[in-house]
């Protein structure tokens, strides 16, 4: 037996997962989970997404409608999805690496287009499942298997990089932070539109161990310890803000959502008949 | 409220060790320091200090850890 929660909405025979020890995206997980169960959402009427990669391993475990899809594409075939059956609550569920490089693409226009789609990115600053190459989000100056003598690329803001393209919801949680990620999902879930929630996760196989980042519980405590929630951060300096990770609902808004937009259309050819 | 504490109350530490990979994050993040790591996997080690509040559910990857009720062993 296990807890509740994971009874009801896991998969129980694919357990345990295949994530590393002391990996988070487990933790994340449970969250989203969570999440669900807080806005009691009929499990039929979810559909989970995820493209490639270590966190898209994801819906293979998740008890509702899922999909894998080919790597960076989780965003183009959840827009399928969303556009065919509007009713569907979609969740893509996507990587660092995935959605930002090579996926990039589909997440602009996702955003741009304010499609109702709930994007939750498990961003652990890596490739994880391919062996340890840097990503665009990789910090400045830290090593991947690319980047032995450290990486030159100024590492993505994810959550500003969707809000300057047009989404309507933005946060930004830790894998410490868990009961701050349910409810920025919850929030994302309920919002209208697209909303974009990036979780930092630790990777104490890959970018734990090329950047001597320490033991699992280290790693942890360095998202405990390097977190602001936004709105202590708005009295602070960009100076005093340098290195820090700033947390919390971070940009809201309400804009035209994409799939209504197009109902409007279908309906005013309709009446014309 | 009294019920609400009476079901807290009622609550179980539950480990499943079959799922543990012993990465000690509920160790660590134990604020009462009921849990240790022994050759790779979670043990309670003082249950009677557990004030059930969840933290180690929460925290573990690998879903090894939970409050249960009777029912769930």
């Amino acid at each position: 037996m296990s807890s509740r929660l994971i009874n009801e909405y896991l998969r129980e025979d694919k357990l345990p997962h295949i994530w590393c020890p002391g990996c988070s995206h487990g933790i994340t997980m449970r969250a989203i989970v969570k999440a669900i169960d807080n806005l009691n959402i009929e499990k039929n009427n979810i559909c989970i997404v995820s493209g490639i990669g270590c966190s898209s391993r994801a819906p293979g475990y998740m008890d509702f409608n899922t999909l894998h899809t080919t790597h960076g594409r989780a965003l183009a075939f959840a827009t399928g999805i969303k556009m065919a059956n509007p009713k569907l609550k979609v969740i893509v569920i996507t990587g660092d690496g995935d959605c930002a490089a090579i996926g990039g693409n589909h997440l602009i226009h996702a955003a741009r287009r304010n499609i109702d789609i709930t994007t939750i990115v498990f961003n652990n600053n890596i490739y994880g499942m391919t062996g340890g190459q840097y990503s665009p989000t990789t910090p400045q100056g830290e090593r991947g298997t690319t980047a032995p003598f450290g990486n030159i690329d100024k590492n993505f803001n994810l959550c500003n990089l969707v809000k300057a393209a047009g989404a309507t919801y933005t946060g930004r949680s830790t894998a410490y932070h868990v009961n701050m990620i349910t409810k920025l999902v919850e929030e994302g879930i309920k919002n209208k539109g697209f909303s974009f929630i990036e979780t930092l996760s630790i990777c104490p196989t890959y970018y734990g161990r090329k950047n001597k980042k320490g033991n699992v519980v280290d790693m942890m405590n360095y998202l405990k310890n390097n977190s602001i929630n936004v709105k202590a951060a708005e009295k602070l300096s960009d100076e005093q803000l340098k290195d820090k990770i700033i947390v919390g609902e971070l940009y809201k808004t309400q804009e035209p959502e994409y799939t209504e937009e197009y109902k409007k259309i279908i309906e005013s050819f309709q009446k014309e008949r | 409220m009294a019920t609400s504490l009476k079901i807290k109350n009622e609550k179980k530490l539950i480990v499943k060790s079959e799922w543990c990979k012993g990465c000690g994050i509920c160790a660590a993040f134990c604020p009462k320091n009921v849990l240790s790591i022994e050759n790779e996997i979670v043990k309670i080690v003082d249950i009677d200090a557990c004030i059930k509040c969840g933290q180690c559910e929460m925290r573990c990857p690998d879903y090894a850890i939970y409050l249960g009720g009777k029912d769930d062993e």
